[in-house]
């Protein structure tokens, strides 16, 4: 250890080097940009005033054994009693029917696989953000277009291996796709022959042997298979984003007012939609935690789960202190996976076998406990709690080892 | 061919707002860290080999990750995680 550190010296430099040690470097910043630099105070004034920051500072701090676990789950839970007798309106995103508060924070604490309802909000780069016009055609490169959702109806006549695909000229200019390239897709498909009619708006198809045998000609079961195949067929878009649909915000850029525009979509791919050309890939993302975990690592999705778990309660009005939220986010990446709060989280990894017990499915802890021969320390807060002995909180962290005399 | 287009993408997570910035320390840093902390390897949070940053940084099992977060209390947090094979 390098020599202690003397809070109590009259010099002034000292002092300041040893706050830069201590204190975050956001309150450092603050002290030196109020006090350091301030003209009016004495170096007398400035010594006391960062000795008492430095003082006030590391009393303030969690003290060791300090049940910051029991703090945080109270902290939470007891806003969050609110949030479920109080109906909220939440006017944001109005095309979308978005789960919120107390069903979308047990979502995320469960770790759900999928939420409910995915939602990916993307921001386009320098090129893109500030013309709708070209943000619609990126919002039109990301929504997953099938054939099935741009035209009118498939008309066919039994005993024949004739299709009529009939195309719905306005679909077709909300999605940005033209005929020819309805054509190509379904040529690519290997459906059968595919030629443009005299007709505008309509393709004609001529379902191969292998589409639709000749035996099948007077079943119009397999018609209805030969239509949803034609449906299915894909134009453009990205898998998972049904919908796509830009959302402006006011901004302000050198000290002038513009109209930031981006896509919010329902259903989410993280990976594909980063990809696409003018899509800000900084600030991008999704609300679908295991994703982020996938694409851009643990650490974003410690982050991502403290963004979420913060939005909705804000949502909710709850204020609720986000170091709260930081240690349950801490807690579900520790092991580098997301793990969820919980039997199958952590509550159910824990050592002790009176702990898991107490937590969920009591009998069947102990059974399993039982069966495979577990060894209780009596080591943990519920552990102890149970035999009537003092649990390691606060103080009770200390203990005296003592040799036994012989 | 997953190889372009998706080494792109990999370089592009770097800069992605809610990735903070990952660093492997060395084997004296590494053990200066722990002799601070005091704790063994296996105490510290863990983080996968499979992990996407991880993989872009080149860490293999067993070494140490600095990060260094952008926090909204303390401005900067630092934090460790140690690279686990699984």
């Amino acid at each position: 250890m390098s020599k202690p550190l003397n809070i109590f010296t009259d010099n002034l430099e000292e002092i300041i080097e040893i706050a830069r040690t201590i204190l975050p470097p956001k309150k450092m910043e603050e002290i030196e940009e109020k006090v350091i630099k301030n003209e009016k105070l004495t170096d007398k004034q400035k010594l006391l005033i960062v000795r008492d920051a430095i003082i006030i500072y590391t009393r303030s701090l969690a003290h060791p054994g300090e049940p910051v676990g029991t703090v945080a789950a109270q902290s939470i839970g007891e806003p969050g009693t609110q949030m479920t007798l109080r109906t909220f309106h939440y006017a944001g995103v109005i095309e979308f029917d978005v789960t919120l508060g107390l069903p979308r924070l047990i979502e995320i604490v469960d770790a759900r696989r999928e939420p409910s309802t995915p939602i990916m909000t993307v921001y386009l780069d320098e090129k893109h953000r500030y013309d709708e016009e070209k943000a619609k055609e990126i919002a039109r490169r990301l929504q997953y277009t099938t054939v099935g959702n741009v035209i009118d109806e498939v008309q066919y006549a039994l005993g024949s291996n004739e299709f009529y695909v009939i195309l719905d000229p306005e679909m077709l200019e909300d999605r940005g796709v033209t005929v020819e390239k309805v054509v190509e897709a379904l040529k690519r498909s290997k459906l059968g022959e595919v030629e443009e009619t005299d007709e505008p708006y309509v393709i004609r198809l001529l379902a191969s042997e292998r589409v639709l045998p000749p035996e099948y000609y007077f079943d119009p079961m397999a018609y209805k298979e030969v239509e949803n195949k034609i449906k299915k067929v894909y134009l453009k878009g990205i898998k998972g984003i049904k919908r796509a649909v830009i959302q402006a915000e006011e901004k302000e850029v050198n000290g002038e007012k513009v109209k930031e525009y981006y896509i919010v979509t329902e259903g989410s791919n993280l990976a594909e939609v980063l990809r696409v050309r003018g899509v800000d890939h900084r600030r991008t993302t999704t609300n679908n935690i295991h994703e982020i975990a996938q694409v851009l690592g643990i650490e974003a999705a410690r982050n991502a789960i403290i963004n979420e778990i913060m939005k909705v309660l804000k949502d909710a009005g709850l204020d609720v202190d986000i170091r709260h939220v930081m240690l349950v986010a801490d807690m579900m990446t520790f092991t580098g996976k997301i793990r969820q709060i919980g039997r199958l989280g952590i509550a159910g990894e824990k050592e002790s076998v009176l702990a898991r017990a107490v937590f969920e499915m009591t009998v069947k802890n102990l059974y399993d406990a039982a069966a495979t021969g577990e060894i209780e320390d009596f080591r943990g807060v519920s552990e102890k709690s149970i035999i009537g002995q003092p649990p390691p909180v606060g103080t009770g962290v200390v203990v005296w080892l003592k040799t036994r005399e012989k | 061919m997953p190889s372009r287009s998706k080494r792109r993408v990999s370089k592009k997570i770097l800069e992605h707002e809610l990735v903070p910035k990952h660093e492997v320390l060395s084997f004296e840093e590494a053990v200066e860290v722990l002799r601070k902390l005091g704790v063994p390897p296996s105490r510290l949070p863990a983080i996968s080999v499979n992990d996407p940053v991880v993989q872009l940084i080149g860490a293999k099992p067993g070494d140490i990750i600095k990060i260094t977060r952008k926090s909204p209390t303390a401005g900067e947090a630092v934090y460790y995680r140690i690279v686990v094979a699984f």
